[in-house]
């Protein structure tokens, strides 16, 4: 059988004022269904590990966490290798609730950017307002970068995770390593 | 610059985020309307230069629907509200009669 590798075999750059690094294969699995529905929380925290997050909030711990993409979809992280047993174990605890969990692990590219002056660069791609006081930790954010979907949060102090599609995995690179350019400072936070 | 705060998932984005989806509040005519209604729910759209009342979609985000109420001119945004309704809230046309008196859009004001 072929071994799953990451759409860019963890590529990594740190020539520029940042570092830019693909993190390695990442277990996801969407998940939709009605929140106030005990079972639905209940398939994702029992998988993840972690507590419920609220309204555009994320709780990530290493590999497992939860993120809250829209008010009737989550997206459950966890070990590559677990997917497929987690979704079984989302499954039996849904029974027949209305709901779907689905393996989107192969579908995403994920990258950790980081250095001091990380949130600096990726203010340069993204809509958002990322002064150090208004994204914080613990926020998580789905937007446009450049031309391109992707969604972040704060996994560390100084490192934020990016997640894209996998087909747009060369040009998300690309995009954060320019952004990182030598000498292309800001200074603004 | 259009700055909008999406009511399903509270994010503020600015406009390339969303999506604009046309017109708000349109009375469908289908099969068996007259030749005029057929028309007028095919082509027939405000185009004002003031209040104004769209359809949005979050489309880089949560990816919903949502109704919002602006200003053609200024920008200023008078409020956003569900996407399930055929009407904007009574309390929303109040606040835009206060900032803009006299306005009227199709069949409100």
């Amino acid at each position: 059988m072929s071994s799953a590798t990451s759409a860019l075999n963890g590529a990594t750059w740190s020539d520029g004022i940042a570092t830019v690094t693909e993190a390695p294969l990442q277990g996801m699995i969407t998940l939709r269904g009605a929140f106030s529905d005990a079972k639905v929380k209940k398939a994702a925290t029992s998988v993840a590990g972690v507590d419920m997050p609220g309204q555009g909030q994320a709780n990530c711990v290493e590999t497992r966490g939860i993120c809250w993409m829209s008010p009737d979809e989550l997206l459950v992280l966890c070990p590559y290798d677990t997917v497929g047993t987690n979704i079984e174990k989302m499954q039996a605890v849904l029974g027949d609730q209305h709901s779907l969990c689905v393996d989107v692990s192969d579908a995403r590219g994920v990258f950790d950017l980081s250095g001091p002056r990380a949130r600096e660069v990726l203010a340069k791609l993204v809509p958002v307002d990322l002064a150090p006081d208004q994204f914080t930790f613990g926020m998580f954010r789905r937007t446009r970068m450049a031309q391109v979907p992707a969604a972040f949060w704060l996994h560390e102090d100084d490192t934020f995770r990016i997640i894209c599609f996998r087909s747009q995995a060369q040009y998300v690179f690309d995009l954060l390593i320019t952004a990182a350019q030598p000498g292309s400072d800001v200074n603004f936070f | 610059m259009l700055i909008l705060t999406c009511p399903n998932c509270g994010q503020t984005g600015e406009e390339t985020e969303f999506h604009a989806g046309g017109e708000a509040h349109l009375k469908r005519f289908g099969p068996g309307s007259t030749d005029d209604d057929f028309e007028g729910y095919l082509f027939m759209r405000e185009n004002p230069k003031g209040v104004h009342f769209e359809r949005w979609r979050h489309a880089y985000g949560c990816g919903k629907w949502f109704h919002a109420a602006r200003c053609t001119t200024t920008l200023e945004v008078f409020g956003i509200y569900s996407a399930q309704v055929t009407e904007p809230p009574k309390e929303l046309c109040d606040r835009i009669t206060e900032k803009r008196p006299g306005w009227s859009w199709r069949a409100f004001s």
